[in-house]
C-alpha cells in the first residue's frame, strides 16, 4: 500500500496520465482561443469542437516515417527528445496538487522551487543539444538561439519567483502557497513579478514573440527542423507538457497554490492554469516575433530591472511587517 | 567564422522557387546573390503563336495576383499599334478594375509583411479584409483572379448603378480597416520594430540600382507612371504619389498603406464621375506593321511589355518585364549587411513574384558561341547523370547543386 500510493501520484494524478491528457487539453485550448482572437475557428471536427485534435495530431506524428539524418549522432539525437520528455514529466510531480503533507516527502522539501525551476530549464539545454547534432544549418542556429535567448530571460525569470518565496520566508512550494493562502492581499505585493514570470514563461516556451530559436521564415523549423515522426511528437508533447508546468508553477508561487484536498485543488489548478495560459495566448496573438538582438536587450533593459525592483519592495515590506 | 549557406529554392519563406545565396559571418549577411532560373516558363514564344485576341488572355496568366495589370499593359499597347481610341467609359471601368487590383494586391502584401515578421494575426486581419475586394471584384466581373474584363477598344462588361452603390458602401469599411493598419504598424511596438531601418536603400541607390514602385518611393523619389506618363484616365483624376523618407522596410509599409488610402479616393472618383455612353469600341483584328513599348504602375512597380508586330493577326515579338525583375538588383543590396533574421522581411518588402519575372533562359557556350537545344528526354537523362555522379558520403557535398 505504502508503495501504491506514490505509484498512483507518478502514474495517473497528478503524474504521467493526468499531464498527457490535460496538456494535450491545454493544447486545444490554447489553439482555439488563439484561432478566435484571430478571427479563425480553430481545430474544429475531431472530437467535440476539435477538443482530440492535439491527440490526433501527435497520434499522426507516431505513425509518421521517422529519419535520422546520416550525418548526425545517432544515438544524442534519438535519446535527446526521450530525456526532455522524461525531465518536464519529473518536473510535475514538484508542483503542490493534493497529495502534499506538512511533512517533507520525496516531493516536497525545503528547496523543491529550486529544483523544479533547475528541471524546467534543462529543456531549453536539450533544444540547444538537438539542434546541434542535428548537423543541419538551419538547427545550428536555431540551437545557438535557443542558448542565447536563455541567457536573457533565466535570471528574470528566477528573481522573478523569488520575491514571492522571499516574502513567504520558505524555499518550499507548499509553504509559500500555504502563506499567500492566509494572506491572500499580499499577492497584490507580488504583482510586477508575476507579470515578468509570465513573459519569461513566454520565452521559455519560445511562443509568438520569442519564437526566435524556430523562427519559420528565418531558419525553416529552428532545432527541429531534422526531427520528424515520433521524436517530432515527443518535443510537441514536450512543449505542452512544459506549458502546463511552468504555468503551474507561476500559479503556485504567485496565485496561492491549489488548496482544499483532491477535487477543489483539481478544480483550482486548473482554473488558475487556464488563466495563465489565457494570458500567455492573449501575447502571442498582440504580439509580433522580436529579433534575438531586441530580445536581449529587452530583458536586460526591462525585465531584469523591475526583477529588480520586485524584490527590492518586497524586501521593504517585510521589513514593515516585522 | 564566415560560411555559406543557400536559403531556397524551397524554403518557408519564399512562397516561390528562387535561390538566395548568402555569405554569413554569425547572424550577419556579409555578402549576397541570387539565382534565378527554377521557373520556366514559355509565354513570350507562345504569345508569338496566338492572335491578338488570344493573347489577351494570356497575358492575364503572367501573374495571378496582378493579372489585370499585364492584360491591361498588353490591351494599351495594342490599342496605341491599331491607333485605336478606346471609349471613355471603358477607359473609366478599366481604371477602376486597375485601383481595385492594387487595392487588393497591397492588402494582400501586408498580410505577407506580418507573416514574414511572424505577426499571424495581422496577417489573418489584414486576408480577411481582402476577401471584401475579392468579392467586389468578383461581383463586377464574374471571377476573383483573372478578370478577362479588358478587349480592345474599352472593356467586355457594363457597371450597373446596383453595383456601383454596393462598391461605394463597402468602400467605407475598407477605409476604417485600412487606417487601423496605418495604427498597427506604427504603434504595435514588436512589429514596428522589427521593421524600421532594415533594408536601408539610399535615395542615390535605389535610383542607380532602377529600383521601381513602392520600393523606389519609399527612399524618396516621387516616380509613378500614372503621375509622370499617364494612361487610361489618370490624368483627369486628383490623387497623390505617395512617398517616405525612412528608406526602409517601415518605408515600403507605409507607401503602400498611403496608397491604398489614395486607391479608395480614386475608386470613389471614379465611381461619381463615370460617363455615359458605350463601354467598348470595335476594334480591327489585324494590326499595322509597328512597335510599340507600353508602361503601366502596377502594384509592384512599373511594369514594361514590348511589342512588334508584323502586319498580320499575330504579334511578332512580345516582351514583358516584370516590376520584381527591376528590383532584383536593390534587394541584393539591401540585404548586404543585415541579420539573418531580416531576410524574409527586406526580400519580401519588395513584394517579389517570381514567377512572373522568370523567363526561359538559354545560355549560348561564351567562348564557342554554340548554343544546343535539349529535347525533355535528353534534359532527363542529364539530370540523372549529374545526380549518380554525386558522392553523399564525402564531406562537404551536402550542397552538390
Amino acid at each position: 500500500m505504502a508503495i501504491l500510493k506514490p505509484l498512483l501520484y507518478i502514474l495517473v494524478y497528478p503524474g504521467l496520465i493526468f499531464l498527457l491528457v490535460y496538456s494535450t487539453f491545454c493544447e486545444w485550448f490554447d489553439r482555439k482561443l488563439y484561432a478566435r482572437m484571430q478571427n479563425r475557428i480553430g481545430p474544429l471536427h475531431t472530437g467535440r469542437s476539435g477538443i482530440l485534435q492535439p491527440v490526433a495530431d501527435i497520434i499522426k506524428l507516431f505513425a509518421k516515417e521517422d529519419i535520422v539524418p546520416e550525418k548526425a549522432d545517432k544515438h544524442m539525437f534519438s535519446a535527446l527528445p526521450v530525456f526532455s520528455l522524461a525531465i518536464v514529466c519529473t518536473a510535475a510531480l514538484y508542483l503542490p496538487v493534493w497529495h502534499y503533507s506538512e511533512a517533507p516527502s520525496f516531493n516536497s522539501f525545503s528547496g523543491d522551487l529550486i529544483v523544479l525551476f533547475y528541471l524546467l530549464s534543462l529543456p531549453t539545454l536539450i533544444f540547444f543539444l538537438a539542434g546541434w547534432h542535428s548537423t543541419n544549418f538551419f538547427s545550428a542556429i536555431g540551437g545557438v538561439r535557443v542558448l542565447t535567448m536563455f541567457f536573457g530571460y533565466e535570471i528574470p525569470m528566477l528573481l522573478a519567483l523569488l520575491s514571492p518565496a522571499v516574502l513567504a520566508d520558505s524555499w518550499r512550494i507548499l509553504e509559500i502557497a500555504r502563506f499567500y493562502q492566509n494572506r491572500p492581499l499580499l499577492m497584490l505585493v507580488n504583482i510586477i513579478g508575476f507579470f515578468i514570470a509570465v513573459i519569461a514563461l513566454q520565452a521559455k516556451l519560445e511562443r509568438v514573440p520569442f519564437d526566435i530559436p524556430h523562427a519559420e521564415t528565418e531558419i525553416v523549423g529552428g532545432q527541429f527542423t531534422e526531427y520528424s515522426g515520433k521524436k517530432l511528437a515527443f518535443f510537441r508533447l514536450l512543449g505542452d507538457i512544459e506549458m502546463v508546468v511552468g504555468a503551474g508553477l507561476i500559479a503556485a508561487v504567485f496565485m496561492g497554490g491549489f488548496p482544499g484536498g483532491l477535487l477543489p485543488g483539481l478544480a483550482w489548478f486548473i482554473l488558475k492554469t487556464l488563466f495563465i495560459i489565457f494570458l500567455l495566448t492573449a501575447m502571442r496573438a498582440a504580439l509580433s516575433r522580436i529579433r534575438i538582438d531586441q530580445m536581449i536587450n529587452f530583458s536586460w533593459r526591462w525585465l531584469a530591472p523591475l526583477a529588480v525592483l520586485q524584490l527590492f519592495i518586497v524586501i521593504i515590506i517585510k521589513g514593515m511587517e516585522l | 567564422m564566415e560560411f555559406k549557406v543557400a536559403l531556397g529554392p524551397q524554403h518557408p519563406a519564399l512562397h516561390e522557387p528562387i535561390s538566395l545565396r548568402m555569405t554569413l559571418e554569425g547572424e550577419i549577411i556579409r555578402d549576397a546573390d541570387l539565382k534565378l532560373g527554377y521557373n520556366h516558363r514559355g509565354i513570350e514564344k507562345l504569345a508569338e503563336s496566338r492572335t491578338f485576341i488570344q493573347n489577351l488572355y494570356l497575358t492575364e496568366r503572367i501573374c495571378g495576383i496582378c493579372s489585370f495589370s499585364h492584360q491591361t499593359c498588353y490591351t494599351q499597347g495594342v490599342e496605341k499599334l491599331m491607333e485605336l481610341v478606346p471609349a471613355r467609359r471603358g477607359l473609366y471601368i478599366r481604371t477602376l478594375i486597375c485601383e481595385l487590383e492594387r487595392v487588393h494586391s497591397h492588402l494582400l502584401w501586408l498580410g505577407v509583411a506580418g507573416q514574414e515578421a511572424g505577426f499571424e494575426s495581422f496577417f489573418m486581419y489584414t486576408w480577411r479584409d481582402r476577401e471584401v475586394v475579392m468579392d467586389i471584384l468578383d461581383w463586377i466581373t464574374g471571377n476573383r483572379v483573372h478578370y478577362s474584363m479588358n478587349t480592345f477598344g474599352g472593356v467586355r462588361r457594363d457597371i450597373d448603378e446596383l453595383q456601383k452603390k454596393k462598391i461605394l458602401d463597402t468602400l467605407g469599411l475598407l477605409k476604417t480597416r485600412t487606417e487601423y493598419y496605418l495604427n498597427i504598424g506604427a504603434s504595435e511596438p514588436t512589429f514596428a520594430n522589427r521593421l524600421a531601418g532594415v533594408g536601408k536603400l539610399s535615395k542615390e541607390k535605389a535610383i542607380a540600382l532602377c529600383a521601381v514602385g513602392p520600393t523606389l518611393r519609399a527612399s524618396g523619389v516621387p516616380m509613378d507612371v500614372r503621375k509622370d506618363d499617364p494612361y487610361a484616365v489618370y490624368d483627369e483624376i486628383p490623387f497623390e504619389v505617395a512617398t517616405a523618407d525612412s528608406c526602409d522596410v517601415l518605408g515600403r509599409a507605409v507607401v503602400r498603406v498611403k496608397e491604398l488610402l489614395e486607391s479608395y479616393k480614386i475608386i470613389e472618383f471614379l465611381l461619381k464621375n463615370l460617363p455615359e455612353g458605350p463601354f467598348k469600341v470595335k476594334a480591327p483584328r489585324k494590326v499595322k506593321e509597328n512597335e510599340v513599348y507600353s508602361r503601366y504602375e502596377a502594384p509592384r512597380g512599373e511594369n514594361v511589355h514590348y511589342i512588334k508586330s508584323n502586319g498580320s493577326d499575330k504579334p511578332e515579338r512580345l516582351k514583358v518585364r516584370a516590376p520584381t525583375l527591376a528590383n532584383y538588383a536593390a534587394t541584393i543590396a539591401m540585404l548586404k549587411n543585415g541579420f539573418i533574421a531580416d531576410i524574409p522581411l527586406i526580400f519580401a518588402a519588395i513584394d517579389p513574384c517570381i514567377c512572373c519575372a522568370e523567363r526561359l533562359v538559354q545560355l549560348d557556350n561564351p567562348r564557342s558561341g554554340e548554343s544546343k537545344v535539349l529535347s525533355f528526354s535528353q534534359l532527363r537523362a542529364m539530370a540523372n547523370d549529374r545526380y549518380k555522379k554525386i558522392n553523399f558520403k564525402k564531406k562537404d557535398s551536402a550542397w552538390p547543386f
